[in-house]
C-alpha cells in the first residue's frame, strides 16, 4: 500500500479486491477466481500489447494466472494487486517470447500483427483521437519485441525501471537503454507518416 | 549544444522528474525547432499514457479456460499433497513397526538369558 493512503481513503473497488485477496491467500479458491474474473481483461490487454499476438497473449494470462495463485500467499500486500499481476505478466510474457524464440528459431522481431479486436474506449475518446491511438498502438507492436516489453511497461503501466529490470532479468540501465531506443523508434514511426501531428492535436 | 544533440537525448529528458543538463535546457529554451521536438516527445508519452485505459477484448473462453486451468492445478496441488500425506502416513507406520519389532526382540533376548541364568544356577 502508497505510504500516503490509508485503507480508508481507498476506493470501495479497491477495498473489495483488498478483501478478495486477503481471502485467496488463506487458500479460498473461489475468491481467487472472482479474482480473475475482476482482472482478467486488463491482464489480457497488458499481456497482448506485450506480445503482440492473441494466442500468445492467451498463454500468458493463464501462466499469469497460475504464478498468482502459486505464488499468492508471498504477496505482501505493500502494492496493488493490479501491480503484482502486471509483474508476473511481464514475467511469464517475457519468458514466453524468449522459449518461442529459442523453440521455433524465429527472431523476436518476426511476430506477427494482431488483430487488435474491439476496443473499449473512453467516452471523452473522440473518433478523431481514437484513430490516432490506434496508430501509436499499432506503432507499439511494431516495436520489436525487447523494445516493445520495456516501453509497454514503463509509459503505458508505469512500472518503475527497477520492477522492469527485476522482471526482465537485466540491468536497470540496460531497462533505460532499452526504453529510449523504444521511445526514438516510435517517435520515427509516428513521424513517417505525420501522425505525430494529428496526435499532438487529438491526445 | 546543437539540435542533434538535443534530438538524441530528447528520450531520456522526457522523462518526468529526470534531470535536465544545463546546457541542453538552455539550448531547449532559446531553439523553437527543439521546443516542438519536445513538445512531440511529450504528446507521444501522453498518447502511451492514454493506451493503458483502453482494453482489448479477449475472446469469450479465456476466462473459462484460464479458470479451468487453474481448477486443474488446484486438484494437481490436492492430489501432491494427498500422496505426500500417505507416504508420510506409510513412513510413519514402518517406522513404528520396526521400532515394536526392535523392543520385542530386546524383550525376548533379555527373558531367555535371564531363564538361562536361572537353569545354570539351578
Amino acid at each position: 500500500m502508497p505510504a500516503d493512503q490509508t485503507p480508508h481513503d481507498r476506493p470501495p473497488g479497491q477495498m473489495e479486491l483488498d478483501r478478495l485477496v486477503a481471502s485467496a491467500r488463506d487458500g479460498d479458491r473461489p475468491a481467487f477466481d472472482e479474482l480473475v474474473r475482476r482482472t482478467y481483461v486488463d491482464t489480457y490487454t497488458l499481456a497482448m500489447r506485450l506480445t503482440a499476438d492473441e494466442e500468445d497473449a492467451r498463454d500468458v494470462v493463464q501462466e499469469a494466472y497460475l504464478r498468482a495463485w502459486k505464488g499468492i500467499d508471498r504477496f505482501r500486500g505493500d502494492a496493488r494487486f493490479s501491480t503484482w499481476m502486471y509483474r508476473i505478466t511481464a514475467n511469464a510474457a517475457f519468458t514466453h517470447l524468449e522459449r518461442r524464440r529459442r523453440h521455433r528459431h524465429e527472431t523476436l522481431d518476426a511476430v506477427g500483427e494482431p488483430a487488435e479486436r474491439a476496443v473499449s474506449a473512453l467516452p471523452e475518446e473522440s473518433a478523431q483521437s481514437a484513430e490516432l491511438l490506434d496508430r501509436l498502438s499499432a506503432a507499439v507492436r511494431e516495436l520489436p519485441p525487447k523494445l516493445r516489453v520495456v516501453v509497454v511497461l514503463r509509459d503505458v503501466y508505469d512500472l518503475s525501471h527497477a520492477e522492469i529490470a527485476e522482471e526482465l532479468s537485466i540491468s536497470e540501465s540496460a531497462a533505460k537503454v532499452r526504453l529510449h531506443r523504444a521511445r526514438r523508434k516510435l517517435r520515427d514511426a509516428l513521424s513517417e507518416d505525420s501522425g505525430d501531428e494529428k496526435v499532438a492535436r487529438a491526445v | 549544444m546543437r539540435c542533434d544533440d538535443v534530438a538524441r537525448l530528447l528520450p531520456e529528458v522526457v522523462e518526468a522528474g529526470a534531470p535536465v543538463d544545463l546546457a541542453l535546457g538552455s539550448h531547449v529554451e532559446t531553439c523553437l525547432r527543439c521546443q516542438a521536438e519536445l513538445a512531440r516527445y511529450r504528446r507521444m508519452l501522453r498518447g502511451l499514457r492514454a493506451l493503458r485505459t483502453r482494453y482489448l477484448e479477449p475472446s469469450p473462453t479465456l476466462l473459462a479456460q484460464t479458470l479451468a486451468a487453474l481448477e486443474e492445478e488446484s486438484e494437481r496441488k490436492a492430489v501432491r499433497s494427498l500422496l505426500s500425506g500417505r507416504r508420510l502416513a506409510y513412513a510413519g507406520a514402518i517406522g513404528g513397526a520396526a521400532v515394536a519389532a526392535a523392543a520385542t526382540t530386546v524383550v525376548i533376548v533379555t527373558r531367555s538369558r535371564r531363564r538361562s541364568g536361572f537353569s545354570l544356577a539351578g
